[in-house]
């Protein structure tokens, strides 16, 4: 069976963070949009209602918010011989999936890039030299500037309320903020969060060595707030069930508390949920689409959807994969490096130091997703990369976000994981530890990329889409250089006992632990056609009237959380299409 | 050791420690506990009874009775884990369960196993018991404490050659035993929230904002979904 639709001025796939953003910027053009969502609706209440969302087993355990794999998944393969697997199971990463997309579970740590992360590669060839880039890394710059993005940036951060202390406005270096940070405009909307324990015990000993301790910026409210949407957030009360649900108390930003209902008063909006989208359909000439395809779960059919705009909302991963069904672009080739869709996948290179005090109570349950307090005394513009022998950078925060027991109690070295000595040990350590932890770059290389997988198929009978991604030596040397600067911030600390996890020599990526939802680049933009899939507006290059959003556009992955990167981004897409792309329909490039 | 800066900065949300106190014996005692069948009676859902016997005896090992705390068995594990493997968690209903299935893969690449949680359960406690019965001469239950231990040690390492389709075997009962441990008691473990009085978890309260920063034990005991107190 199956069905056309009336065609729509805009057809949104996807209804997370950029479906949301992109809906209600258009909707105030007047546009007549339909936002298509694979999942479920939800909203706070009831989806998010107190006590029943704070259940860990359920959540935070059993992914109960998140994609499941039987639905859509990936499979993996470490290098190019290697025989791809499916991810029967979420680990590594956990993709939303319903209304509000990982925009509700997300901890809501939200940054801004580095200006030089713009343009990695003329700042590394300006600054150190193009010799010292090895031959496989395929690293590019964005087609923007920290500049041009500014007030995009801006945008967003005033949309979500997020709570911080500037380092740099206009110049001006201020007291208590990143001082290395990329000039901004003005203040966050939102004073900082308070402080946990473990974060005040890190800032003091950051400062003791001569470090530039600040809050990390936090999209959980630290006061009443009401964004240009008339949207209103509450104070966050550190219920410790942050990341991997939603939130009690309308104080994380998401789209539900910061977009959603304001969006849904415009009668111009309309959103079909349970209809996941299973292609874009293209024009004879391919020069255009014509609209999406989409899979109708309650009516058990395919639905053509013609649209005069389409907008991919789906996340990095899934916007990619429609691009590779589609033919949205040509599909990268690793063998002789042409090709642009599926180019360039990346991930973050994170690391930790844990610490024990016997007698400091740090009460891990007490917890917000993104308080803490960060340096950047080494962040990727801070290193002489030529000196280090790596390109790269993080940042390095102390802030508990959770104390959950099933997620993990951090134990002393020797410990043994089951047993009367594990139960001993969490009798002892629950409370009583806290971690440093670095969050850093990822950068992209010629064999780690996305296309469609030979063997397995999803349950449309599509292809899943296959990744080929590895740890490369210049990510692990970097990390490695991280530890070599938290280790002696954590004996100065002194802990009863501390130990830590880097990656070394030879690590090969796991995709069973969580690591981060960072999953960057394969929709690249850019400047030229044969190297990014998409202009520097997120068009794609071949099909004018398909704009990609997401972190897929990221040409390698940034050396924090990408979604204030994600926010702004798609605020400067919205504002090109309104401003520029509506009035003459045409590549804007 | 703790940091000066601390030692001098508790702040006076309570007015001191005898406020605090006081705060504590307010909580109301738990409400009648709802009858709970003993686990000698317990009816399983999902294990048949030689299975069930194997998984009390292997919780009680993972996370024992004795010293300080509860063990599995106070903690009604067993009970959690017969639900679980009767539910989509044991059917694998979230799980991608398309072939071909290559289970010998590099454990890297996650999981490959064509058996469903609940059929890596039955497959595997049939495999150890037999290992137990040809090498010890009785099924785990059955066995010393001691010796056990010592099976389920061989069981971690792989020594008991299960066979790459039961691989995850031990990791999932270590796993859904920590489970059934420290998850809300609707799931059936975790009985009286013990686990969470012992590490001091304070389960759903979900709201700490006065506790920020302050180095100090927080006062209250766990509160669970239904709404109990202990
Ligand atoms: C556990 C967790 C913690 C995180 N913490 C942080 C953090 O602290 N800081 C940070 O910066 N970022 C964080 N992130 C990442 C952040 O959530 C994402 O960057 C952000 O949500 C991306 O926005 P998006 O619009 O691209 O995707 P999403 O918000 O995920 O929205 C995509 C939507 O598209 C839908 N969809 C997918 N495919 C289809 C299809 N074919 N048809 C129809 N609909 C489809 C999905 O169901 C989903 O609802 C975290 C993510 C997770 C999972
Ligand atoms: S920590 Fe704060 S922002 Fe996060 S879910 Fe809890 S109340 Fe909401």
């Amino acid at each position: 069976m199956a069905r056309t639709d009336p065609k729509r001025d805009v057809v949104i796939v996807g209804l997370g963070w950029t479906g949301s953003i992109l809906g209600i910027e258009l909707a105030q053009e007047g546009l007549d949009i339909l936002a298509l969502e694979r999942g479920e609706d939800r909203s706070t209440v009831p989806d998010f209602r107190y006590p029943q969302v704070i259940d860990e087993l359920k959540y935070g355990i059993r992914f109960g918010f998140m994609q499941k794999p039987r639905n859509s998944t990936i499979t993996l393969r470490r290098t190019l011989d290697e025989e791809a697997q499916p991810m029967r199971r979420l680990g590594s990463f956990l993709p939303g999936d319903g209304v509000g997309g990982a925009g509700i579970h997300w901890n809501g740590q939200t940054w801004r890039p580095m200006e030089n992360e713009y343009r990695l590669r003329s700042y590394v060839e300006e600054t150190f030299g193009a010799e010292i880039i090895p031959e496989d890394m395929t690293i590019q710059d964005w087609g923007v500037t920290a500049e041009e993005l500014e007030p995009f940036y801006d945008r967003f951060e005033y949309m979500a309320g997020i709570s911080g202390q500037a380092g740099n406005i206009k110049g001006e270096i201020l007291e208590g903020g990143n001082p290395f940070e990329a000039p901004r405009s003005r203040d966050y909307p939102l004073p900082p969060l308070p402080q946990t324990t473990d974060a005040l015990m890190f800032e003091q000993a950051a400062k003791a060595m001569g470090y530039h301790p600040f809050p990390r910026p936090a999209a959980n409210a630290s006061a009443a707030y009401t964004n240009e949407y008339g949207m209103q957030l509450g104070p966050c009360n550190f219920c410790g069930f942050c990341e991997r649900y939603g939130c009690i108390n309308y104080s994380k930003a998401s789209p539900q508390t910061c977009i959603l209902d304001a969006l849904k008063r415009y009668p111009n909006f309309a959103y079909r949920v349970n209809s996941e989208v299973l292609r874009v359909d293209l024009a004879n000439d391919r020069k255009t689409a014509t609209g999406v395809t989409y899979w109708d779960e309650e009516a058990q059919e395919e639905v053509t959807q013609p649209a005069d705009l389409v907008i991919l909302a789906a996340y990095s991963l899934h916007n990619v994969h429609l691009m590779l069904l589609s033919g949205i672009g040509e599909p990268y080739n690793p063998q002789t490096g042409e090709g642009v869709t599926g180019k360039n996948y990346a991930y973050q290179m994170n690391g930790g130091t844990t610490l024990f005090f016997k007698d400091v109570e740090f009460n891990p349950f007490a917890a917000a997703g993104s308080s803490g307090i960060s340096i950047d005394d080494f962040a990727i513009n801070q290193i002489d990369f030529a000196a280090e022998g790596f390109i790269g950078g993080s940042y390095i925060t102390a802030g508990q976000s959770n104390g959950q027991p099933i997620r993990g109690i951090a134990l002393p070295s020797g410990v043994p994981s089951w047993g009367a000595e594990w139960k001993k040990g969490i009798g002892d350590w629950y409370g009583h530890s806290m971690s440093i932890g670095s969050h850093g770059s990822n950068l992209a290389y010629r064999d780690c990329f996305l296309d469609l997988d030979p063997t397995y198929k999803d349950r449309h009978g599509r292809p899943l889409m296959r990744m080929t991604f590895n740890w490369k030596p210049n990510d692990i040397r970097m990390t490695q250089f991280m530890r070599s600067k938290i280790e002696p911030i954590a004996q100065s600390m002194n802990p009863d006992s501390w130990k830590s996890s880097y990656k070394g020599d030879g690590a090969r990526y796991d995709i069973r632990p969580y690591q981060t939802t960072h999953n960057v680049g394969g929709a690249i933009m850019g400047t030229d056609p044969n190297a990014s899939a998409l202009n520097r507006y997120l068009q794609a290059w071949g099909q004018h009237n398909v704009f990609v959003m997401g972190a897929g556009a990221f040409p390698q992955n940034i050396q924090y959380n990408p979604t204030g990167a994600v926010g702004a981004l798609a605020y400067w897409a919205a504002e090109a299409i309104r401003k520029d792309y509506l009035p003459n329909p045409r590549p804007l490039v | 050791m703790t940091p000066k800066f601390l030692q001098s900065s508790r702040r006076g949300f309570l007015g001191g420690t005898a406020a605090a106190a006081a705060l504590t014996t307010l909580a109301v005692p738990a409400r009648a506990q709802v009858e709970v069948v003993p686990l000698d009676r317990y009816q399983p859902d999902y294990l048949t009874a030689g299975e069930w016997a194997f998984v009390m005896a292997a919780c009680a090992r993972i996370i024992p009775s004795d010293g300080d705390g509860p063990g599995a068995i106070e903690a009604r594990v067993p009970v959690f884990i017969d639900r679980q493997l009767a539910g989509d968690f044991g059917a694998a209903a979230d799980l991608y369960m398309e072939g071909p299935f290559n289970p010998g893969s590099d454990a890297y690449l996650g999981t490959q196993t064509p058996l469903t949680p609940a059929r890596i359960y039955r497959d595997g406690i049939a495999a150890v018991d037999q290992w137990c019965t040809d090498n010890l001469g009785s099924p785990l239950a059955e066995l010393e404490p001691e010796d056990q231990d010592t099976v389920l040690r061989a069981l971690s390492s792989g020594d008991l050659n299960l066979g790459d389709e039961l691989r995850e075997f031990w990791a999932l009962l270590v796993q859904n035993t920590k489970e059934g441990y420290f998850a809300d008691p609707r799931y059936g473990g975790n009985h009286g929230m013990q686990s969470w009085i012992y590490i001091g978890f304070p389960g759903a309260r979900a709201n700490y904002l006065e506790w920020i920063g302050r180095n100090e034990a927080y006062p209250l005991g766990p509160v669970d979904i239904a709404g109990e107190r202990a």
